[in-house]
């Protein structure tokens, strides 16, 4: 404090230690961009409503546990078995049910979309039951065009019919190795728990990265970055009295989106707060950067956005291992998902939402958060250096 | 009303507004190109390169067979033995590997006597992952010891066949609905912009003492954004036919009028977006605001009639949701014309709605 004081005082006469931090002068700027921050609805908008309406989606549209696919059941055979297994698919809550007696009726409406697959129970079915397995009993059909429903048709249309002759007291084939499969973690299953730690992480970056890329090129556009940079404040009090604001928004919107996670869509929080806010901060930390290098790059907010969304947001939605995994992709991409901030956040968030606090699968993911951040906060002086020249 | 000479200009001046400078002109065209490419392989929900853990408890043969199985087999990875439950439980939480098998002592015994039993331990943490890793895995154990139970071959007695997509390769699925997800952001940030940073740099002002009619604003701040889009969407819909070599079986005439009508609909939606924002920071925001939730409720991720009802109301609202039909069904399901239709009016519907509110919000500004 003392020092700062003296070299406030002395500000005329050393003009190059004019730029050192100041506290004071710091916390002016951080003042004066909250305001700025808060005083435009879009903030808000995007901090505390986006993500609400997103775990709204994540919770209740974005399923993908399918129930009640709409299938057709062709029931081509009058005989009492062929109506007790249609009874049988009229039975399960994961089928829709709707019965034609012709294929071509059920065939059109699978082009169109009206049907995801169609059932045929065949006119022989009776001869076909009596040869006990020799020949396929009914015909499934599919809509492959939706690959993820036509596999659910395909498997619970399988479950109905093994179902329905279990039932009628057909030696059902055992197997010599069952597995007893167990999932941990989520033992039921639900998809939104795995899915809405994701959806914060796609808020934080949007809140990060885009928000903070708008917020500086609109400085550069304006030609207003200049004028606050030729004031005594240094560079490094300019950016972190504008990141400042963003963090703390950043973390209000997580706290915000876990408390909502928790107490009304039922997502366990098995690791503590403390860890969750750690991680976060964590995170801020790349998605700052990047928004910073962004806009330094951009200088103005059209393009801006768009690197924003495509360098930013969509990686965080497709390549961060949320929606699809990062297993599955082809090496060279599994190489771009490492550049990627997000996929190491979510990776800890869900850890630390269904697992708990398991400090071997943080560190690296840390680690890994915070190299990819002063990477992005190196090329943003580097290039925020360059403008000046 | 409307003055061609003018029209032109304006179109002339909003064209330049959007490419004048090369960095955007690349940044129009290249980034969602390079996406779609990127997100064509990045986006599967088949489980391959995964590890597998094994605590292997039993000495005699099914292990053994078990174990020569594992590691043939194509999805997985790795196999890593480690020699305690703890080990297991270990890897499972740190997230290496995705599922962990633990053999009992008796296993070779029990499976003799046809009642062999494994547990599996799987990472909940991904779910959709764990559930088809354990139906892999099931499909192994199967094949164990099958001669030793009578009537275990007996085929699943149904035949299924996926129309469309026989292999359901899921690129073919993914491509189309890519075309229509990237087509729709850059024409949404594109259009949403265009009115707002007029405002935000004082020239819209200039607009009110001109003689220019508020349909020819629209018009001119519609089409560069229309001929954009129009041109990205058809490029991405060449790269699914030429270079990913999905089937294209319906009609390129009537894609085209659909991809047109959609991206206007998008672009009635932008210009109400650019209308109501006072600031570009606000339009970009907006975009966003409406951009994620009507990608999320269109159908892409999960299937419209799988939603809660209202929401099912809300997404015939949104452009995507119908132009992901047709095109889906135009590449691969042969789509004919009326149910192509019946997807295309609702497209022209919000088109009009929402070109008319932009007219209406963009004329109480001007006053």
């Amino acid at each position: 404090m003392n020092a700062a004081a003296k070299r406030r005082d002395g500000d005329h006469t050393m003009p190059a230690d004019v730029r050192r931090f100041d506290r004071r002068r710091l916390l002016a700027l951080v003042v004066k961009e909250s305001h700025q921050a808060l005083r435009d609805p879009s903030t808000l908008l995007i901090a505390f409503v986006l993500p609400v309406v997103l775990l709204l989606l994540f919770a209740y549209a974005v399923s993908l546990d399918a129930k009640h696919v709409r299938i057709g059941v062709v029931l081509e055979s009058p005989g009492a078995s062929a109506q007790s297994l249609a009874a049988a698919f009229a039975g399960t809550r994961f089928l829709d049910a709707h019965f034609a007696h012709d294929r071509r009726e059920v065939a059109d409406r699978l082009v169109s979309g009206a049907l995801r697959g169609y059932v045929v129970i065949p006119q022989d079915f009776e001869q076909r039951l009596a040869r006990r397995g020799s020949v396929p009993l009914v015909q499934i059909v599919t809509d492959g065009s939706y690959p993820n429903t036509a596999n659910y048709v395909e498997n619970y249309a399988r479950g109905v019919v093994q179902g329905w002759r279990a039932g009628l007291g057909v030696a059902t084939p055992t197997q010599a190795v069952t597995l007893e499969p167990r999932y941990w973690f989520n033992p039921e299953l639900e998809s939104r728990r795995a899915l809405i730690p994701g959806a914060i992480a796609i808020v934080m970056t949007i809140i990060g990265t885009m928000l903070t890329a708008l917020v500086v090129a609109r400085e550069w556009e304006r030609g207003t970055m200049e004028a606050v940079l030729s004031t005594p404040a240094s560079v490094a009090e300019i950016l972190v009295g504008k990141l400042l604001p963003y963090f703390a928004l950043g973390m209000l919107s997580t706290l915000g989106a876990a408390a909502l996670a928790v107490f009304v869509f039922d997502v366990p929080l098995r690791g503590s707060l403390v860890a969750l806010l750690l991680l976060s901060a964590v995170f801020m930390v790349p998605a700052l950067g990047q928004g910073l290098l962004i806009s330094s790059l951009a200088r103005n907010q059209f393009l801006a956005a768009q690197i924003a969304l495509f360098s930013g947001f969509l990686p965080a939605f497709m390549l961060s291992g949320f929606l699809y995994e990062i297993d599955a992709m082809p090496a060279p991409i599994r190489a771009i998902t490492w550049a990627i901030p997000a996929r190491y956040f979510v990776d800890s968030l869900k850890t630390v939402f269904l697992a708990g606090d398991i400090r071997a699968a943080f560190i690296p993911n840390v680690l890994a958060m915070l190299a990819i951040g002063a990477v992005f906060f190196l090329l943003a002086k580097r290039a925020t250096r360059k403008n000046l020249e | 009303m409307l003055s061609f000479t003018r029209l032109r200009a304006q179109f002339v001046k909003e064209v330049l507004s959007v490419l004048r400078d090369p960095r955007s002109r690349m940044l129009v065209f290249v980034p969602p190109i390079l996406q779609l490419l990127v997100f064509a392989f990045a986006a599967t929900l088949e489980v391959r390169n995964v590890d597998v853990a094994v605590y292997n408890q039993d000495t005699g043969r099914w292990s053994h067979e078990l174990l020569q199985r594992l590691d043939g087999a194509r999805f997985i990875s790795h196999v890593r033995h480690v020699d305690s439950p703890r080990r297991l439980h270990e890897l499972i939480d740190r997230g290496e590997v995705i599922a962990a098998l633990a053999i009992p002592v008796d296993f070779s015994r029990a499976v003799a006597t046809g009642g062999g039993h494994a547990q599996v331990l799987v990472d909940g943490r991904r779910s959709n992952a764990g559930q088809i890793t354990v139906a892999y895995l099931s499909t192994i154990a199967a094949g164990i010891g099958a001669g030793l139970v009578p009537d275990a071959q007996a085929p699943a007695p149904v035949v299924v066949r996926h129309w469309f997509n026989p292999n359901l390769v899921y690129r073919w699925f993914i491509v189309p609905g890519l075309t229509g997800i990237l087509a729709l952001f850059s024409a949404l940030l594109i259009t949403s912009l265009s009115i707002a940073r007029e405002r935000e740099l004082g020239t819209f002002d200039q607009l009110l003492v001109s003689p220019t009619s508020t349909p020819e604003i629209i018009i001119s701040k519609s089409l560069p954004a229309l001929a954009i889009g129009t041109l990205l969407g058809l490029f991405m819909i060449g790269a699914g036919v030429f270079l990913f070599n999905i089937p294209f079986t319906g009609s390129f005439g009537l894609l085209l009028a659909s991809l047109v009508l959609f991206i206007l609909s998008v672009v009635g939606i932008g210009l109400m977006i650019s209308a109501v924002s006072a600031t570009q920071q606000q339009a970009i925001l907006g975009a966003f605001a409406i951009g994620v939730p009507a990608v999320l409720m269109s159908g892409f991720a999960t299937p419209v009639e799988n939603m809660p009802v209202a929401l099912q109301w809300m997404a015939q609202a949104i452009p995507l949701t119908h132009f992901l039909v047709v095109v889906e069904g135009t590449f691969l399901k042969a789509m004919p014309a009326a149910d192509i239709l019946a997807n295309l009016w609702p497209l022209a519907v919000i088109a009009l709605v929402t070109l008319t509110l932009a007219t209406a919000l963009v004329r109480s500004r001007l006053q």
